[in-house]
């Protein structure tokens, strides 16, 4: 499995998408950085990009790849080499080089404009903590489709339609029934609901953290209580951790079944 | 028989050679007022005995030390003046300073141990029915209430400053009180870590200038029921609620820079049933919420700048006639949110960081109006839990959309001349 994530990322390492990737980050945070001098505002608009930019970039990276290196991929199914491996090597390939391009291309100028003195640190932590987690989520996701679909439209279909749902759709049904059902007490529906999507998830820890949340008010208290605890805290990372796990399993489980 | 006449007659000559006499006695005692030294090892060395022995317009030094004394009335016309800063330890027993008389200055003090109570509002210095008093370079420090001003009019308080160490509400007191008091001039005074910074109940006429209220529990400046007052150049910084204007008419708030006022219960000014007041030249930053209006009409906005609050103005319910014009609303959260569709308030001539529209006649005034009502921000005001949502790609969506057609928010709410540059 080793020599086959090796070969996977440092083929993406050396293609042209990754450097893009990578670059797209460093000038983000260049002119972020130019533009506003306060590590601590960057952070609040990086935010916005990346519950966006990185579900996104991750699952259109992913279902492109899975695509791309499907004649490798045959062409290792016919060596003496577990299903599994093969997969997974390729998957922790795409999910690691993607997370190497976020973390260098913003940690690189943040580093330079002082991150390491500023108190923002563990804020920038966590950006880059929930960043990689949807990442890999993500990405995990849409090799799950594209294993399932052996039509490439029809892949990229349901991986674009998955992230619609899950930055889009998922928040205009939330505002929905929060209104419908105002009538009834909704802090803990709110929380759980907010903790069954990974972006919502992202977006709340990462707003908690920030000065930003005294707007939240009365129900921001309530996520505070739950998420500033070392308990919601560990709860919310084992979610994130768990939306990981669960598309590699479900990898895993496709693979072995699957007839090529 | 011609004895009693004679007496008669001397009797009568002596009034009119007095009165030179009197002149001079009463002349003597305008220009000689006699001045009292008090220090720790001299004669008098007690504030509360001097001011026994001391006549009306007689002025008191008191020199460098420390004074262990409390409840010192004074209750006539007296100048107390402190030598470079003496200490006035009231030992946490009860009040220290108790004005009760007219024309009654007190200088350059160092009051300490104000006693805390839980029955009294005990004050470094309480002013009682009095007049023309001036309480000026005092300095107040382990205090319950400040300074007190009770049914008194016509002083100044200029130039104190006080500093407490409140933590709880309700045993800690205001910086300084005003009740029922009027023509005040309040200037220069520097206040923080008290209840509220300034409180004024029932004071009509009150000049508020160039103060600094910081870091108190509560409000920075308080308002309630009190007519006619102006504040101005003022600031109030990281208060806990920032200030609050309620239940008062014609009132004007000029050049004060309202900071910090950040928390989920905190706005820069809190306005409550004000009519008729006049908002100029402010400037609201990095608060919660800029302004907070709630039943208040007929009040004028003009020239107040608007920085990165969450909301810059919200308007709770039955606000009309309002009128806001050539105001700077530059990257707040929100702009103005509001909760009804019912629009009777004018934006005109502002000018709004969030207007990406066009001036193809280069007059300075954008071609398409601005709708400062985000969505979002009427969707919060029906069920506040959708808070959450918060900068979702979801809420930008949809707020796009409405801000092309609006369905929701009033459809007159929007500012037709809105600047394409901000006023400087």
């Amino acid at each position: 499995m080793l020599k086959i994530l090796k070969y996977s990322f440092f083929d993406l390492i050396r293609s042209r998408w990754s450097y893009v990737y990578f670059l797209f980050y460093l000038t983000l945070g260049f002119v972020l950085l130019f533009l506003n001098n306060d590590v601590s505002k960057a952070v609040i608009t990086l935010m916005n990009v990346i519950i966006v930019l990185i579900p996104l970039i991750g699952t259109i990276f992913g279902v492109m790849y899975y695509y791309n290196s499907r004649e490798f991929t045959e062409l290792l199914l016919a060596q003496p080499i577990k299903r599994s491996s093969i997969f997974m090597g390729q998957y922790f390939g795409v999910a690691g080089s993607l997370t190497l391009s976020l973390v260098l291309g913003l940690g690189i100028p943040f580093v330079l404009y002082g991150l390491l003195r500023s108190n923002a640190i563990f804020d920038f932590t966590l950006l880059l903590v929930t960043g990689a987690f949807l990442t890999f989520i993500f990405v995990g996701l849409s090799f799950v489709i594209a294993i399932s679909n052996e039509n490439k439209i029809k892949g990229f279909g349901y991986a674009v339609l998955l992230w619609l749902f899950l930055a889009v759709v998922y928040d205009g049904l939330f505002l929905m029934s929060l209104i419908v059902f105002e009538e009834y007490p909704l802090d803990t529906f709110s929380l759980v609901a907010t903790m069954l999507n990974p972006i919502d998830l992202s977006r709340i820890l990462i707003l908690l953290k920030l000065d930003i949340s005294a707007l939240l008010g009365y129900t921001g208290a309530i996520f505070k209580k739950f998420f500033g605890t070392d308990l919601g805290f560990l709860v919310s990372m084992g979610i994130l951790l768990l939306w990981t796990v669960m598309p590699i399993l479900g990898l895993g489980h496709k693979a072995k079944r699957k007839d090529f | 028989m011609g004895k009693p006449n004679n007496t008669n007659i001397k009797l009568k000559t002596p009034y009119h050679k007095y009165i030179p006499w009197v002149v001079l006695f009463l002349l003597c005692q305008g220009i000689w007022a006699k001045t009292w030294t008090i220090c720790t090892t001299c004669e008098h060395s007690s504030i509360k005995q001097t001011i026994r022995l001391a006549n009306a317009h007689d002025t008191l030094l008191i020199q460098k030390g420390t004074y262990r004394e409390y409840e010192v009335v004074v209750d006539k016309p007296l100048v107390i003046k402190g030598v470079d800063y003496p200490i006035v330890d009231g030992e946490k027993k009860g009040e220290i300073f108790q004005i009760q008389s007219d024309g009654v200055t007190l200088d350059g003090l160092f009051i300490i141990n104000v006693g805390v109570s839980y029955t009294k509002d005990n004050a470094a210095i309480r002013v009682i029915r009095s007049k023309d008093f001036r309480i000026q370079n005092m300095v107040l420090e382990q205090l319950f209430f400040g300074i007190y001003l009770e049914k008194s009019s016509h002083g100044k308080v200029y130039h104190n400053r006080i500093i407490g160490e409140a933590v709880d509400e309700y045993n800690s007191g205001n910086g300084i009180q005003l009740w029922y008091s009027s023509d005040i001039e309040v200037i220069k005074n520097h206040v923080q870590g008290t209840r509220d910074g300034i409180y004024l109940e029932f004071s009509d006429r009150i000049t508020i200038t160039e103060n600094t209220s910081m870091d108190n529990l509560r409000y920075g400046l308080h308002f309630m029921f009190s007519n006619h007052d102006v504040y101005t150049q003022n600031t109030f910084e990281n208060n806990g609620a920032g200030v609050a204007v309620m239940f008062s008419k014609f009132i004007t708030m000029k050049d004060n820079t309202f900071r910090k006022n950040w928390g989920t219960a905190a706005y820069g000014m809190l306005l409550k049933e004000i009519n008729d007041a006049e908002i100029v030249g402010n400037t609201f930053e990095e608060n919660t919420i800029g302004i907070n209006i709630e039943g208040s009409n007929r009040i004028e906005y003009t020239n107040n700048d608007f920085i990165a609050n969450g909301w810059a103005i919200r308007v709770i319910g039955a606000c009309y006639t309002n009128s806001f014009r050539g105001n700077n609303f530059l990257y707040n959260s929100f702009d103005i949110s509001y909760n009804s569709k019912l629009n009777d308030n004018v934006f005109e001539g502002n000018f709004w960081s969030g207007y990406t529209g066009y001036d193809l006649d280069k007059d300075g005034i954008g071609d398409v109006p601005y709708r400062p009502v985000k969505l979002f921000s009427y969707v919060v005001n029906r069920t506040p839990e959708t808070i959450v949502l918060l900068r979702s790609l979801f809420m930008d969506i949809i707020d796009f959309s409405e801000r092309v057609s609006p369905v929701f928010t009033p459809d007159n709410l929007k500012d037709a001349q809105p600047l394409m540059k901000i006023r400087s």
